[in-house]
C-alpha cells in the first residue's frame, strides 16, 4: 500500500525497555542512521546503575532518547513525541514524561499478569482508559520477531532477544531512516556467530516491512536534513570526543600520553577508548585504585609524558592529595572528572554539576589550579586540547569537568582539520639556567634551578630525567623560590603561595574575551551557564526570544581563572541568572568574586535541565526586571526551591 | 662502558639494560648533593646513604638516568641527599608514582625509598600491586619497627604489645613480616639486609639493581631515638652468630657459633625449623634455592623471623626469579601496535575521520 508522507521539522523518540533488552544499542543505531541521514540531533541515554536489575521492574528500566530535526537543535528534548515501551515497567516509568497525544508503541507480548504486577499495574493499561490521551499501537513485537527468525533454529529466548532490532526496523521505516548502516553494523558485530547475525538482520528487515504493510500506520514521516556548514561530520559522544581530544593534545605537543585510571562510571569509556590507541604511543595503566591512577600519571609526567587521569567525583576525592603534590611540584597533569550525582556513591549513572567547588577548593592549603568545562559532547574534544595547552604551558594540573550527560550523550561533530589544531610546545629545559658566583674566588658556576620562572607565564622549567646537568629533587615540601631546595622560611612561603596563585590567575591573559549573544542589543538580563547546561539554556533562550523578550546569553568554558572581562560583562546587566545542576556553586563563586547578586536556577534531579521550565524562569526574571528591579531578589528563592 | 653488574641469569636482560651507561669514571662525590643531611645522630639511615652513594657510581650508569622516588617518613628524605633526579612525594604513594615513571621511561633506573609505615601501612596497597605487576624498580624498605617522624608511635612491624606514645598499655595488632608479605604478593626479588653490615648491604643492593622487575629489599635499620636496640640481637657480636640465618643461593643453610645450627624441612608438613646440626647430620640441612619458581620454601624461610623482639632472622636473598615485567610488556604492546614504525603524519586525521562520517558540501 502507498502511505501518506507527512513532513515534520523535529521529532523526539524514546526507546525504553528492560536493562537487558538492548535499548541502548537500539537508540545508538537509530542515532547513527539519523546522523548519516544528515539531521541535526542530540541524545540522552538513561540507564540504571545495576547491570541487570530485576527483570520487569521499574528500577530496571533503561531508555535512550533521541531528538532529531531539520534545523539546529541543542538538547535531547524535554518531552518525547514517540515512546517505544518493551514492557509494562518501561511504559509506566516513562509515561509521565511524554507529550499528550504522543505515539506509544508497546510490545504487548510482555504485558502478562506477572509483568503488570511487577510494574505495579493492577489492571492492564492497554485495556483501561489510562492511555486514552495517547495514540497507542500495541503489537506482539516478540511474537513477530520469533516468527520472522524461526528459520535460524535459535531457542525461543534467543530468537525473542532480536525484538529490539524488529522495533528499530519499524521506527526506521516510520521516519525514513537509511537501513544500510545498521545492516552493515550487525554484520560486523556478529560476524563470528552467523545465526545471531542473520536473526538480527532478518528481525530488523521484518520490522521495516511490518511498518510498510501494516494498516496500523497510515503515515510515514519525513524530517529533511538540517542545513550544516560544509565539512565532514560524524556523530560523537562526549567520552569519545574527550579521548580523541587527549590523543590530539598528545600529538600536537609531541608528548606521549600516559593514562593512569581506575574504572568508575561514567568515566570508564575514556579508559576503554584510549586503550585501543596504543599506536599513538598511548599507555593505559589500570591502577589498583584511584590514588595509584593519578600517582602513576604524575610519575609519568615527571618523566616527560602527558600524564592523564580519568575519574568521577568520588575518585577526585581520593586523588586530592596527589593533585596537591602536582600543584606543589608544578608539573603538567590532566585530571578528568566526569561528574555524576553525589555525594558519596550518589547516582552513578545520572548527571550533575556538583563537583565545581570540589575542583576549585578540594585540597589542603592554598592550592589553586585551572578548571575548564566542555559545553556539549563534541566540545569535549576542543576543551581537552585546551586543557592540555594550559597544563603544559603553565606546568600545572588542570581539572576538566565533564558530566554524565555529556559523556554518554551524542551530537554531530564537524571533524576539525588537524592543521587547524594548536601546536603545544613542551619547551623542556635542556641546560642550566642560573649562574652562581663564588664569593671567595669569584668563580662562576652554571647551575640548574628548578623553580626559576618564566617571566610571562610564571611557569617553572620542566626538566626531565635523562637530561645531563639538570639533576634536581622536587617534592611536596615547600620550595625555596628559584633554587627549589626545601625552605621553611616564612617570607618565602608567603611568596610561593602568592606566586602559585598569580601563575594560575595569569592564565586569564591567554584567554579570548567572552562571547555574549544578544542579537537585539537591548537585553537587560543575562543568562550565564557552564558545562552541559549549554543545550537547555540555549533552547530556553530561543523560546524566550521567540516570545518577543530580550535576553542575553554567555557560557563559560574557563571556570578558573575566569575570563578577564567577565566582571565587566556581569555588570552590564540589571540581572544575571545562573542555571546549574547543583545548588548554586558557580553562583557562589561569581558573588564572591564580583559582588554581583546573581540569581540561581538550580535542579539536581540527575537529569539535564528542562528547557521549557527554564524558559518560564527566564521569562519571569526578564519581565520582573523590566517592570521593577525590586522584585528580582525574591526570584532567587522561588527558583531555587523548585 | 665502565664496570657493570653481572647479569643474574645468562641471557636475561638485567634490570639496568636500556639505561644509558657512561664511559666516564664516577665517584661518590658526584652522587652527593649539596644538601645538608638532617637525620638524627646515630640514625641507621646514614649507613644506608653511605652505602648507596658508594655503590651507585659502580653501576656505570649516566647519573641523569637514575631517579629516586620516596614517600613520607624519615627514610623518605633520602632523595634530597643524592645528586640524581629525585622526587620526595606523599605518604605511601611512591610505588605508584614510580610505576608510572618506569612504565613510561624504559631508559631510567628507578628506585623507591620507603619505610615500614610508608610502605606497609598507608601505602600497603601500592606495594603489593607493584610487586604483583613486577614493574622494573628497586624498593628499599627501611624497617625500624617504629614511627620516627611523627615521634614514636608503633608501626605495622612493631612487635605485639609494644608500648609507645599511642599505645601506653601495649599495641594490640600483629605485625607484618615484610618479607612474608612481599613473597605472598609473589615478588620476584625479595631480600633482607642490615644497615650496619655495609658489605652485605652493598652485595644485596647490587643484586637488586641487576634484577629486572620489582626488587624489594628490607633493610633492618636502627632508630636510636624511638626504638633503639630493636636489632641488637643480630648486631651484637656476642649474639649475632646465633641470630642471623644467612641465606646463600646453592648452599646449605647453616649458622651459629661453630656453625652448629641449621635449617631442616619437616617432610610431613613442609615447615622449616632450626635444629642442632649434630642431631640431624649435615646432609639433612636445607639447600637454599633462591631461584625456585614456587615461593613456598622462601615463604617458609621468612617465617623463621622472630615476630616479637627480634631474636633471629634470615638475612640475604630469599627469592630471585625471572619473570616478564609489566613495563617491558606495556612498551612491547605499543611497539606492536605501531608496527615498529613511528606515527605517520595523517594518523590523527585518520582517527578523527574513522567511523560513520558524512560530508556536507
Amino acid at each position: 500500500m502507498t502511505k501518506q508522507v507527512k513532513q515534520l521539522d523535529r521529532v523526539i523518540i524514546r526507546f525504553a525497555g528492560d536493562s537487558g533488552d538492548g535499548m541502548q544499542l537500539t537508540g545508538d543505531r537509530f542515532t547513527q542512521e539519523t546522523a548519516s541521514f544528515g539531521n541535526d540531533l542530540s541524545t540522552l541515554p538513561n540507564f540504571p546503575a545495576e547491570i541487570r536489575a530485576p527483570a520487569g521492574t521499574l528500577p530496571g528500566v533503561s531508555s535512550f532518547q533521541v531528538h532529531f530535526a531539520d534545523h539546529d537543535i541543542l538538547t535531547p528534548g524535554d518531552s518525547p513525541d514517540v515512546l517505544v515501551a518493551m514492557n509494562p515497567a518501561a511504559l509506566k516509568a516513562n509515561l509521565d514524561d511524554i507529550k499528550k497525544g504522543a505515539t506509544v508503541i508497546v510490545d504487548s507480548h510482555d504485558f502478562t499478569t506477572r509483568n503488570l504486577n511487577r510494574a505495579g499495574y493492577a489492571d492492564n493499561p492497554l485495556d483501561t482508559d489510562v492511555l486514552d490521551e495517547y495514540a497507542v499501537h500495541a503489537f506482539d513485537l516478540t511474537g513477530m520477531t520469533v516468527e520472522a527468525v524461526k528459520e535460524f533454529g535459535l531457542s525461543r529466548k534467543d530468537a525473542g532477544r532480536a525484538k529490539n532490532m524488529f522495533s528499530l526496523g519499524l521506527l526506521s521505516w516510520m521516519y525514513g531512516r537509511p537501513t544500510e548502516p545498521t545492516i552493515a553494523f550487525l554484520e560486523r558485530r556478529f560476524a563470528k556467530v552467523a545465526d545471531i547475525r542473520d536473526a538480527n538482520v532478518t528481525a530488523f528487515k521484518a520490522g521495516w516491512n511490518f511498518g510498510e504493510t501494516t494498516e496500523a500506520f497510515v503515515v510515514q514521516y519525513e524530517i529533511k536534513p538540517a542545513p550544516m556548514d560544509a565539512g565532514t561530520y560524524r556523530n560523537i559522544t562526549g567520552n569519545l570526543a574527550l579521548a580523541y581530544g587527549l590523543i590530539a593534545g598528545s600529538t600536537q605537543s609531541g608528548l606521549s600520553l600516559f593514562l593512569g585510571s581506575y574504572p568508575i562510571t561514567p568515566a570508564s569509556d575514556i579508559l576503554h577508548e584510549l586503550s585501543k590507541h596504543k599506536r599513538f604511543g598511548v599507555t593505559t595503566f589500570q591502577a589498583e585504585d584511584e590514588i595509584a591512577g593519578v600517582g602513576a600519571a604524575l610519575g609519568a609526567a615527571f618523566g616527560g609524558a602527558l600524564g592523564v587521569t580519568t575519574t568521577s567525583g568520588p575518585g577526585i576525592a581520593l586523588k586530592s592529595e596527589t593533585i596537591g603534590l602536582a600543584i606543589m611540584m608544578e608539573l603538567p597533569l590532566l585530571v578528568i572528572d566526569v561528574q555524576r550525582g553525589g555525594p558519596s556513591t550518589g547516582l552513578p549513572t545520572k548527571t550533575e554539576q556538583a563537583d565545581l567547588l570540589q575542583a576549585m577548593f578540594g585540597r589542603n592549603g592554598e592550592a589553586p589550579l585551572p578548571v575548564v568545562a566542555p559545553q556539549s559532547p563534541a566540545d569535549c574534544f576542543d576543551t581537552a586540547v585546551e586543557a592540555v595547552r594550559i597544563a603544559v604551558t603553565y606546568r600545572t594540573p588542570v581539572i576538566l569537568l565533564s558530566d554524565g550527560n555529556l559523556a554518554n550523550g551524542s551530537e554531530p561533530w564537524q571533524i576539525p582539520q588537524v592543521t587547524d589544531l594548536p601546536r603545544i610546545d613542551p619547551a623542556f629545559a635542556t641546560e642550566p639556567n642560573h649562574t652562581v658566583t663564588s664569593g671567595s674566588t669569584g668563580e662562576e658556576t652554571a647551575e640548574f634551578w628548578p623553580y626559576l620562572r618564566d617571566e610571562e607565564t610564571l611557569a617553572r622549567p620542566w626538566a626531565v630525567p635523562g637530561t645531563a646537568g639538570l639533576e634536581h629533587r622536587i617534592g611536596g615540601l615547600e620550595k625555596g623560590a628559584g633554587h627549589g631546595n626545601i625552605s621553611y622560611d616564612p617570607a618565602n612561603h608567603d611568596l610561593m603561595v602568592r606566586t602559585r596563585q598569580a601563575k594560575i590567575d595569569g592564565i586569564a591573559r591567554s584567554l579570548p574575551p567572552l562571547q555574549v549573544d544578544d542579537p537585539s542589543g537591548k537585553a537587560r538580563v543575562l543568562v550565564l551557564g557552564w558545562g552541559s547546561t549549554y543545550g537547555p539554556i540555549g533552547a530556553a533562550i530561543r523560546q524566550v526570544r521567540n516570545a518577543g523578550l530580550y535576553v542575553a546569553q554567555t557560557h563559560l568554558r574557563h571556570l578558573n581563572p575566569f575570563p578577564r572581562d567577565l566582571g565587566e560583562v556581569l555588570k552590564r546587566y540589571d540581572a544575571v541568572m545562573v542555571p546549574e545542576m547543583n545548588l548554586g556553586q558557580l553562583s557562589m563563586l561569581l558573588r564572591a568574586r564580583y559582588l554581583v547578586d546573581v540569581v540561581g536556577y538550580n535542579h539536581v534531579r540527575g537529569l539535564p535541565l528542562r528547557a521549557a521550565e527554564l524558559a518560564d524562569a527566564i521569562t519571569h526574571l526578564v519581565e520582573s526586571t523590566t517592570s521593577s528591579s525590586v522584585e528580582v531578589a525574591g526570584i532567587d528563592h522561588e527558583e531555587a526551591v523548585r | 662502558m665502565t664496570q657493570r653488574t653481572d647479569l643474574p641469569f645468562p641471557g636475561v636482560p638485567d634490570g639496568l639494560s636500556g639505561v644509558p651507561a657512561t664511559e666516564e669514571p664516577q665517584n661518590r662525590k658526584e652522587f652527593t648533593s649539596d644538601q645538608e643531611v638532617r637525620w638524627c645522630p646515630g640514625c641507621g639511615d646514614y649507613a644506608v646513604l653511605a652505602a648507596v652513594q658508594g655503590f651507585l657510581p659502580g653501576l656505570g650508569l649516566k647519573r641523569e638516568n637514575i631517579v629516586f622516588v620516596s614517600g613520607i617518613g624519615c627514610s623518605s628524605r633520602f632523595p634530597y641527599y643524592l645528586d640524581t633526579f629525585g622526587m620526595h612525594s606523599i605518604h605511601g604513594r611512591a610505588p605508584a608514582i614510580a610505576t608510572g615513571l618506569a612504565t613510561s621511561r624504559g631508559d631510567l633506573s628507578v628506585w623507591v625509598v620507603t619505610g615500614d609505615g610508608d610502605a606497609l601501612s598507608i601505602g600497603g596497597n601500592h606495594l603489593i600491586h607493584a610487586l604483583r605487576r613486577n614493574v622494573n624498580m628497586t624498593i628499599l624498605l627501611f624497617n625500624n619497627r617504629i614511627y620516627g617522624l611523627t615521634k614514636g608511635q608503633y608501626s605495622p612491624t612493631s612487635e605485639l604489645g609494644k608500648v609507645t606514645k599511642s599505645t601506653p598499655m601495649g599495641s594490640l595488632d600483629n605485625p607484618f613480616n615484610p618479607v612474608s608479605l612481599a613473597l605472598g604478593a609473589e615478588g620476584t626479588f625479595v631480600a633482607r639486609t642490615i644497615d650496619s653490615d655495609r658489605k652485605h648491604l652493598t652485595s644485596v643492593l647490587s643484586a637488586a639493581a641487576a634484577h629486572r622487575g620489582t626488587a624489594l629489599v628490607e633493610i633492618y635499620q636502627n632508630c636510636p631515638i624511638f626504638n633503639d636496640g630493636a636489632f641488637d640481637a643480630i648486631k651484637d657480636p656476642e649474639t649475632k652468630q646465633d641470630a642471623i640465618i644467612p641465606l646463600v643461593h646453592g648452599e646449605r643453610i647453616r649458622f651459629g657459633a661453630e656453625a652448629s645450627l641449621g635449617v631442616v624441612r619437616d617432610h610431613a608438613t613442609g615447615e622449616l625449623s632450626v635444629v642442632d646440626v649434630a642431631d640431624v647430620g649435615e646432609d639433612q640441612l636445607l639447600v637454599h634455592d633462591a631461584h625456585a619458581s614456587d615461593p613456598t620454601t622462601a615463604f617458609a624461610l621468612s617465617r623463621l623471623t622472630g615476630s616479637g623482639y627480634l631474636n633471629q632472622a634470615p638475612i640475604g636473598i630469599f627469592r630471585q626469579v625471572e619473570q616478564a615485567t609489566y613495563d617491558d610488556l606495556a612498551r612491547e604492546q605499543i611497539n606492536t601496535a605501531q608496527g615498529g614504525a613511528g606515527m605517520t603524519a595523517g594518523a590523527l586525521a585518520g582517527l578523527l575521520n574513522s567511523g560513520d562520517t558524512w560530508t556536507v558540501v
